[in-house]
């Protein structure tokens, strides 16, 4: 007897073989998150999932669920939309850290402020890999790059600092080997009623591992392995990451604040009385 | 949610184009509104956020004019009739989205209260200079509607028009305002709900496994379905089959990029509005749109005066520009005038389509202010001559 993998079900099976490299852990992230999926027991044709540009940014063709790949950097603000224009829907933007920090870095500190009520997973593996390996605001100091051959100088963003002193109500980071830690994550998240953001360090081997000579996929996640720390609930101006240091992952915020829309029906009800129709109900 | 008779004013009343133009949207169904502040765009969306609460609707002031073009796109899928509000460095921000749209054929209205540029240019001070970039502005091949209102009384008519070929075509509707008729009060009359007709897009029948998101359907223009309704879509701004799959070859491309084209090309006779004014037997024909439109009858009135044969074609659809009648004028008349708060931009489409049978003259004016009736009617008499 042949069983057929669970994930199959949360793939578009006519769009297999994916794009993506040998050793590359964005599929991880993939199956970590069909996981959740599986296990959350959410109605998933409710579940929209919602990408940018970029390598990480295919993951939404590939996920049997209403996708939408938009825009480069403009995954937050059409997930904002969606998520208000029918409150029913649960939105998930899934997308890598230059789509996110770089070109879309303003919608993420806007959406997480008016705590929309979306998941963000950022597949952030320090560079852009559909354009070929340029300087990303995550990646490291020391680190080269295409556009950075001498080596990174630039401060690197700190996204879980960024996504916590923004508002977000859930913060989390894990690795690519932290597949059980990472899919418990994102199924929690899912419940969060609020901006919720989730980190994922990834090994990209063809780019960022190969020019930095730190070896494949497999040495990738042995660092993961070695250099991990888990402290949840970690103050998250404390996490910030250097080249070969240590990673320190965990959930980090889990806390409750209104929604956007929680909020806006609160206030609104108050100010205008009877004449205001409960918004999404 | 309340029912929309209670959102629709009927009644008369006396209101600026912006304001106007923000309860034609509201009568055309628009529920989701993203917008910046941005002169002198800026009172549809504070009549917007004071309105909507009230009637079921959702205003969002995003963190800048790309995000507002997006934020639509995404409340468009999520079935509802959606909008931005901007003016040209708003406007510029946008294009990516206008592509988007176009691609994606996500209906979806971008209103633009023009106003001089190039940069910040005049904030306040009316113009007609994005005429070319409403019709180019984004990249790559793509066709779009355009139409231009010359009072509040038709903000609020076109806005309806506007809505009702979005969601009819599946295709981004810039609703190309100026300063002047955005500022202008003048009487507006609501009619009644059962008076205003309203086209709603057309979802399909079909059942998720047999259904193609990009498949063209009547018009060429494919069958909707809303996320969240169990079809399981994907939608890519990457060129597409009619799965909505990306597919990166120059046939694929042809396909949607010919058929995103034609779309609007092959209709364009039921799409295009214009009004005409004695253009049978003239000499000359005057062709303006917005603002400008109101501005050379005086200049027209005084050629006819002094006995010279003047017609007035009017765009009310601006773009598709409707090429056909103006090669068919230009057989039969001696030239064209074309008045334009810019320094040139539909009088080069005029010209093209004359196909050198008839002169073309441009009034060309750097905006800031509207023209001077003057400076038309001069120009009218040395295109009769
Ligand atoms: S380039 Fe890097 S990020 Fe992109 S698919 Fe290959 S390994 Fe993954």
């Amino acid at each position: 007897m042949i069983l057929e993998n669970p994930v199959n079900q949360f793939l578009r099976q006519d769009r297999l073989p994916h794009i993506w490299c040998p050793g590359c852990g964005i599929g991880t992230t993939v199956n970590c998150f069909t996981r959740a999926l599986l296990e959350s027991e959410t109605d998933l044709n409710k579940v929209m999932i919602v990408s940018g540009i970029g390598c990480t940014g295919r993951v939404a063709g590939y996920m049997n669920l209403d996708s939408f790949h938009t825009t480069h950097g403009r995954a937050i603000p059409f997930a904002t939309g969606m998520k208000l224009a029918n409150p029913d829907l649960k939105v998930v933007v899934y997308s890598g850290d230059g789509d996110i920090s770089a070109i879309g870095g303003n919608h993420f500190i806007h959406a997480a402020r008016r705590n929309i009520e979306i998941l963000v997973i950022c597949v952030d593996n320090f560079t852009y890999g559909m354009t070929g390996g340029q300087v990303t605001p995550t990646s490291h100091i020391g680190a080269i790059n295409s556009t950075t051959p001498y080596g990174n100088f630039e401060q690197p963003f700190n996204l879980p600092f960024l996504a916590d002193s923004s508002g977000a109500v859930y913060v989390a980071r894990w690795t690519a080997f932290h597949v059980h830690q990472l899919a418990r994550s994102i199924k929690e998240a899912l419940q969060k009623k609020g901006f919720s953001f989730i980190e994922v360090i990834a090994p990209c081997p063809t780019l960022y591992l190969r020019r930095n000579r730190l070896g494949d996929g497999i040495d990738e996640m042995k660092y993961y392995k070695e250099k991990s720390v888990v402290k949840n609930n970690a103050d998250t101006k404390d996490v910030g990451i250097s080249f070969k240091g240590e990673i320190v992952v965990g959930k980090f915020v889990d806390r409750e604040r209104p929604s956007f829309l929680e909020s806006m029906n609160v206030h609104y009800k108050k100010v205008l009385g009877d004449s205001y129709k409960t918004y999404g109900e | 949610m309340k029912s929309d008779n209670e959102a629709i004013l009927t009644g008369n009343h006396f209101l600026d184009g912006d304001h106007a133009c923000c309860e034609g949207a509201i009568a055309a169904g628009c529920r989701f509104v993203a917008g910046y502040p941005i002169t002198p765009s800026t009172e549809v969306v504070e009549r917007i956020a004071q309105r909507f609460p009230l009637i079921g609707g959702i205003f969002i002031q995003m963190e800048d004019e790309i995000a507002s073009s997006i934020a639509i796109a995404g409340a468009s899928w999520a079935g509802k009739k959606s909008m931005t509000v901007t003016s040209g460095p708003g406007f510029s921000l946008m294009m990516e989205h206008i592509g988007l749209a176009a691609i994606t054929e996500t209906p979806m209205v971008f209103v633009n209260v023009q106003r001089g540029g190039p940069s910040t240019g005049l904030p306040t001070l009316p113009a007609q200079s994005d005429m070319m970039q409403a019709r180019w502005g984004s990249h790559g091949d793509y066709e779009i509607i355009a139409l231009s209102p010359n009072s509040p009384q038709e903000c609020f008519n076109f806005m309806i028009d506007a809505f009702n070929l979005s969601e009819q075509y599946r295709v981004p509707v810039l609703f190309m305002m100026d300063e002047c008729v955005g500022h202008m009060i003048e009487k507006v009359v609501i009619p009644e709900e059962s008076k205003i007709k309203l086209v709603e897009r057309k979802y399909t029948s079909l059942p998720p496994d047999k259904y193609l998101p990009f498949k063209p359907g009547e018009n060429m223009v494919p069958e909707f379905v809303k996320a969240g309704d169990g079809y399981k879509i994907h939608v890519t701004g990457l060129t597409h089959n009619e799965k909505g799959y990306p597919v990166i070859n120059a046939e694929a491309q042809d396909k949607l990029v010919r058929r995103l084209v034609n779309k609007i090309k092959l209709n364009s006779d039921k799409i295009i509005r214009y009004e005409e004014d004695t253009v049978e037997n003239a000499d000359v024909v005057v062709v303006s749109y917005g603002i400008t439109s109101r501005v050379c009858i005086p200049a027209i009135n005084e050629a006819r005066a002094k006995g010279i044969k003047v017609g007035h074609l009017r765009l009310i659809v601006v773009w598709p520009f409707p090429e056909k009648r103006i090669r068919e004028i230009s057989g039969k008349i001696k030239s064209f005038v074309v008045p334009e708060l810019n320094l040139g931009q539909i009088f080069y489409e005029v010209e093209r389509n004359a196909c050198g049978k008839a002169d073309t003259y441009l009034v060309s004016h750097a905006g800031g202010t509207v023209h001077n009736s003057e400076d038309i009617y001069n120009v009218i008499m040395e295109a009769a001559k």
